[in-house]
């Protein structure tokens, strides 16, 4: 199995936020994550890309303990990840979750939604809260929306709130679960303008996509995913002018030349 | 042809029958939606309890479950629900049998109501950091309420009804007062029909409203 061994480039690690140290899991017969190892310093942006079924968003939903792993240790910002319970839920507020499927809450307009989090799990107060959710959801562009239900808007406008819903956590690291597969084309550019603008201010963030555009400008390392394996890891410049893997070769291939 | 009536507190009848009603309401309610958390929560023996109470009290006869109010918890234990009238100790146990049954299907609309929320809801909560109290009552919960204002509407009809089993107990309603009314009078058609003239004022407002409500309060997805 040479095509599976991992070809790695040194990046520079200063600070670890997430380390995920030999994790497996399986579904069922598929060992759908092979021995991960991956970490992500402290301000940096990873672009996880693969092709479908090779255990990205699976990866990414680890990380939050939206799915068990059967082996392996995943620790956030040095602390290993609790069992269910209290202290599992204190982590998940430290880590903002955007999924392919938005999943605002519909029975909530859009200022609850983003206000839900910052009341019941930070405690702060409703004026402060409000106050909060209103300077986010201008910032994604969306402020004029506050008032309606999650249904009445676009799919790109329900996206960009459900950043803000995550951001209002202050959150230690970002994690982006296929932000824009459910997109119609034409928005799935303001969803990406959003996330560029949090990659320039310094925010971790851990990105599964298919936008390699995104990947190519905002990605600090692009890891590439097969078979439930970590392929190649690299500098974006490097993963796709000059794939290493055979495998990484003929997934861009498939992608890039028409 | 209606002068018999002057000797009866129909009134007076259908009242008890409308305070059964709402009372076990509430409480099969909240004893319900209880159930439902058990049968939907991470705690294997909750579930495992909210199971076998489901299916044990759904399918025991409403008539058996009123008269165990009285014979057995009153009569053969003793409790007496704080109260030393005869009457007001039976209209409690009614109470308490009542909400005993309707819980159980109460609990089975509104675990079918939890069903219909998109998994993403409650991800998307966990994600934010809401503990599994939090995520069902502040996100699943309000939607699949929702969802089942016409099966609960239902079983809130089917409960209106069943308040006639409390006469098993003695408790003054508005089927008590019936089979009073037809020993005493040779008018057995007319009564049945006054007494169940009586019940569709209660139950059609109660279908229309809540239809209205139903269709009001529905989340668009």
């Amino acid at each position: 199995m040479t095509e599976a061994s991992m070809v790695k480039d040194s990046v520079a690690t200063t600070d670890e936020l997430v380390v995920l140290k030999s994790i497996n899991k399986h579904f069922g017969a598929l060992h759908v994550l092979q021995d991960i190892d991956l970490t992500i310093a402290r301000g940096e942006v990873v672009v996880v890309i693969g092709p479908s079924g090779s255990g990205k968003s699976t990866l990414c939903r680890t990380i939050n303990r939206l799915e068990t792993i059967d082996s392996g240790e995943i620790l956030i910002d040095g602390r290993p990840l609790p069992q269910e319970g209290k202290e599992l839920a204190r982590l998940r507020a430290d880590v903002g979750m955007v999924f392919q499927s938005f999943n605002l809450f519909a029975h909530k307009t859009v200022l609850e939604n983003v206000m839900l989090g910052q009341i019941k799990v930070r405690r702060t107060d409703k004026q402060k809260a409000e106050e909060k959710a209103r300077a986010l959801l201008d910032r994604v562009g969306v402020g004029a929306q506050a008032d309606k239900y999650p249904a009445q808007l676009s799919g790109g406008q329900q996206q960009r709130v459900a950043i803000a819903r995550a951001l209002a956590m202050d959150p230690k690291v970002m994690l982006f679960d296929e932000p824009t597969s459910a997109l119609d084309p034409e928005m799935i550019n303001e969803v990406l303008e959003v996330m560029q603008q949090l990659a320039r201010d310094g925010m971790t963030m851990v990105v599964v996509t298919h936008e390699m555009g995104f990947a190519r400008s905002a990605a600090n390392r692009v890891v590439f995913m097969a078979d439930g394996r970590i392929v190649e890891e690299a500098a974006p410049e490097q993963f796709f002018s000059n794939p290493r893997s055979d495998r990484a070769k003929d997934f861009l291939s498939k992608i890039l030349h028409h | 042809m209606f002068d018999f009536l002057d000797h009866y507190d129909l009134l007076g009848a259908f009242w008890t029958t409308v305070q059964l009603t709402v009372l076990s309401a509430i409480g099969s309610l909240i004893w319900g939606t209880v159930l439902a958390a058990m049968r939907v929560g991470p705690v294997p023996v909750m579930r495992g309890f909210g199971a076998a109470y489901v299916n044990i009290v759904r399918n025991t006869p409403l008539t058996v479950i009123i008269l165990f109010t009285s014979l057995g918890l009153n009569q053969t234990l003793g409790i007496s629900l704080g109260a030393t009238n005869f009457d007001i100790i039976n209209f409690r146990l009614a109470i308490l049998g009542l909400t005993a049954y309707t819980a159980a299907f109460v609990c089975e609309a509104l675990r079918a109501g939890i069903n219909t929320v998109p998994v993403g809801q409650a991800e998307a909560a966990r994600a934010l950091g809401l503990s599994f109290p939090q995520v069902l009552s502040l996100v699943v919960l309000p939607q699949a309420f929702r969802s089942v204002v016409g099966p609960l509407t239902n079983v809130l009809i089917a409960l209106t009804k069943n308040t006639t089993v409390a006469a098993a107990i003695g408790v003054a309603e508005a089927a008590l007062l019936m089979k009073k009314m037809i020993e005493n009078e040779a008018q057995l058609l007319l009564i049945s029909a006054v007494i169940a003239f009586g019940f569709v004022c209660l139950t059609l407002p109660t279908g229309l409203i809540l239809g209205w409500v139903g269709k009001k309060v529905a989340v668009k997805r």
